[in-house]
């Protein structure tokens, strides 16, 4: 039978595939407890650690710097700043969006931590860093638990 | 210690608790598909498989026949030398009659999953499977050729070869 | 290389499905592993984490996702991952944090939280395969264990009855364990009796899928003699992957776990293994693989395991006891922290602090070992007192 050499480079060519799992997540202890409030309540919460003087949004049931467990729930006040932002013109696969998304990381008064969140009610070239916001929510019957419960952050 | 300990952490959900909504539950469904380049050793076998031909790489220094082909030899740690023809058939190596499938579905006719050492390789195997055969009458060590789609139908995959079946 | 000890131990329940989410579980294993030894997070110098496959969580950098319930807030951080092999993988790693002499405290977590993968976590392995020869058949790892189970048995005579014997001992084990997801009185009729999976793998020969989480706290020798009288040496560490073909390894032995073995014997003066190791946890994701790794471990002949176990040697109260914990047939099987519960079981058992499952004699030594990767990993650690 004919032999060749390695030299000769060989015919290529993609196989295609994919991993066909999806994922179904329980929201843990404190995030059941944080994502109830907001379903139910529409209230949003924190959890303090008196040891580090932190609250921590979301909250946690252990502080990451001290690991003590963290059991002083609070309400946190809905209105929070933007800290940065990004005005995102295209999707999660590269395609042009029509509107473009205005993404937030939006931090709270005393609070370790914050929120990534859209905002909305206001023009891209309006959004500043330090700006105030308000959570809006979803009317009760829309929310389900999630993160999008919250419709949008708008400026106060 | 764990003596001292009357409480141990975790706390168990059951299939109940989830259909009695006890916890709120969140799914994630992402959207990854890949395509993956057959590079050069791969690419030679599958374009050989394509043509109803098994091949391999040989390394001259270990004189190991290297199977599925690959371009570099592992142990040597240097390009390999030549490619070489291999026969389609061999011997069973190892077998399961298998119930489930890849997604740990449970399968009506059981399929027989092998590895197949294929002769004039020094012992190599591939995996494979095996058919045309009552899967409880498989035996290792037992004789069996490849049973290869039709040529039209093929199409440079390990898969042109259907199975294999005892002789 | 600086001698280190293993001076605290915690763990999570294994259960099919916990309601905490994984750092949740790192944190209550992590915390009871501190509080064991009276330490706080402030003397960990640095943290090792174990996990395996993202695709389980669907969380890509999983490890660093984790690290806030592992500790590691504002210090070094390193993630092992050796599929199945990490459990034990992460307490040698721990050790050579703190052997080089880099760290005096080393907090080592392991975490698996496989429920959230659905249909179910074996469409999570269809991507270990060769995507170009392999998973194009259709594949499941269960093929995989059913060929070496085949094999092992064909090569050495061996019966299935006599692999399910191993089921029967380590579900009763873990009867004992408080942590246990599948612990039960079972008969090698009732294993034999089971849903053929892929034969010769059965319902019964198969550890669950579990969440769960564990942590070691791993000292210098200085840190060990000021904090306890009971520190628990570690004497060797040893880990060996064998080829990736699966065409090339003959599945009758894990000639891998033997190189592991001798690496972590060499480093730890053993001769005798069958003489010097009192105590041993082997890997038992299936029941055959306890005695394929009690081979492989040295702890006997090539295809002798069988006999060991039907003269009642490997029972709690034999002169080997293998998974004396329930192993991961009776406690569960989450993945790296599976791997991580035998090493807190040799720690456990040689303070004599395993409770209802202390083996008599007080052993002074024992092997713990895991095994994964793409199945051709062994990590092997041994400790003693």
């Amino acid at each position: 039978m004919p032999v060749d050499k390695v030299t000769q480079v060989a015919q290529t060519k993609p196989l295609h595939g994919e991993i066909p799992v999806y994922a179904q997540y329980t929201f843990g202890i404190a995030g059941e407890k944080f994502f109830r409030e907001l379903k139910d309540n529409g209230r949003l919460m924190g959890v303090k650690c008196p040891e580090c003087n932190l609250i921590y949004v979301p909250p946690r049931i252990y502080c990451e710097r001290c690991f003590s467990e963290l059991t002083e729930w609070l309400e946190i006040p809905n209105r929070g700043v933007v800290h940065t932002f990004t005005v995102s013109h295209i999707d999660l696969d590269g395609n042009r969006l029509k509107e473009p998304v205005i993404v937030a990381l939006v931090k709270f008064d005393g609070v370790y931590g914050g929120l990534v969140h859209r905002l909305g009610r206001v023009e891209a070239d309006k959004v500043s860093i330090g700006m105030p916001v308000e959570m809006v929510l979803k009317s009760k019957t829309k929310r389900v638990g999630s993160i999008l419960d919250i419709d949008y952050f708008k400026p106060v | 210690m764990t003596e001292k300990i009357k409480v141990w952490p975790g706390t168990p959900l059951s299939d109940k608790d989830l259909a009695a909504k006890k916890v709120l539950l969140t799914e994630w469904h992402p959207n990854l598909k890949y395509a993956w380049d057959t590079g050069m050793g791969y690419g030679r076998y599958f374009a050989e498989l394509k043509k109803g031909r098994i091949v391999g790489t040989k390394c001259n220094k270990c004189r190991r026949v290297l199977l599925p082909a690959r371009v570099f030899c592992e142990w040597c740690f240097r390009t390999v030398d030549e490619w070489v023809y291999l026969k389609d058939t061999g011997i069973i190596n190892t077998f399961s009659i298998a119930y489930t499938g890849s997604m740990a579905e449970r399968l009506k006719e059981p399929v027989i999953p092998a590895l197949v050492e294929i002769d004039g390789s020094g012992g190599v195997a591939i995996m494979h499977l095996i058919s045309e055969v009552d899967p409880w009458k498989v035996k290792i060590g037992m004789k069996v050729k490849a049973v290869w789609k039709p040529e039209q139908k093929r199409e440079g995959a390990i898969t042109d070869i259907m199975y294999w079946k005892p002789i | 290389m600086r001698k280190v000890a293993v001076v605290g131990a915690g763990m999570t329940k294994f259960m099919r499905r916990a309601q905490e989410t994984g750092k949740e579980l790192a944190w209550q294993a992590a915390r009871m592993a501190l509080d064991s030894c009276e330490l706080t997070l402030k003397d960990v110098d640095c943290v090792v984490m174990g996990t395996a496959p993202d695709a389980f969580d669907m969380i890509h950098m999983k490890a660093e996702y984790l690290s806030d319930g592992a500790g590691a807030w504002r210090k070094p951080y390193v993630r092992g991952f050796l599929g199945g092999g990490t459990g034990v993988f992460t307490a040698d790693q721990a050790w050579y944090h703190v052997a080089s002499g880099l760290f005096d405290v080393c907090l080592a977590v392991t975490e698996e939280k496989m429920s959230s993968c659905l249909p179910h976590p074996q469409g999570a392995f269809v991507t270990c395969w060769d995507q170009y020869t392999e998973s194009p058949l259709g594949t499941s790892l269960l093929w995989f264990f059913a060929w070496e189970m085949n094999r092992y048995m064909t090569m050495h005579g061996i019966t299935e009855r006599d692999i399910a014997a191993v089921s029967v001992k380590n579900k009763k084990n873990a009867l004992d364990h408080p942590c246990a997801q599948l612990a039960a009185e079972i008969t090698v009729d009732d294993v034999m009796k089971s849903e053929i999976m892929a034969w010769p793998v059965k319902r019964l020969d198969v550890s669950p899928t579990s969440d769960g989480a564990a942590a070691l706290v791993f000292v210098s020798e200085d840190v060990a003699k000021r904090i306890t009288d009971k520190p628990v040496w570690v004497e060797g560490v040893g880990w060996c992957l064998d080829t990736m073909y699966i065409g090339q390894r003959d599945l009758y032995y894990p000639k891998y776990v033997e190189y592991a073995a001798r690496m972590a014997y060499d480093m730890a003066g053993i001769k005798e293994p069958r003489k010097e190791i009192h105590i041993a946890e082997p890997y038992d994701p299936f029941d055959y693989k306890e005695l394929h790794h009690m081979e492989g471990l040295l702890l006997c002949d090539k295809g002798e395991a069988p006999r060991l176990l039907a003269d009642g040697v490997t029972q709690r109260t034999g002169n080997l006891p293998v998974c004396p914990s329930g192993g991961l047939l009776g406690v569960g099987n989450a993945i790296a922290a599976s791997g991580m519960i035998k090493v807190a079981e040799l720690f456990w058992q040689l303070r004599g602090e395993a409770g209802k499952r202390q083996v008599p004699g007080k052993p002074q030594r024992g092997v713990a070992q895991a095994w994964g990767d793409e199945m051709q990993v062994g990590t092997v650690i041994v400790l003693g007192v």
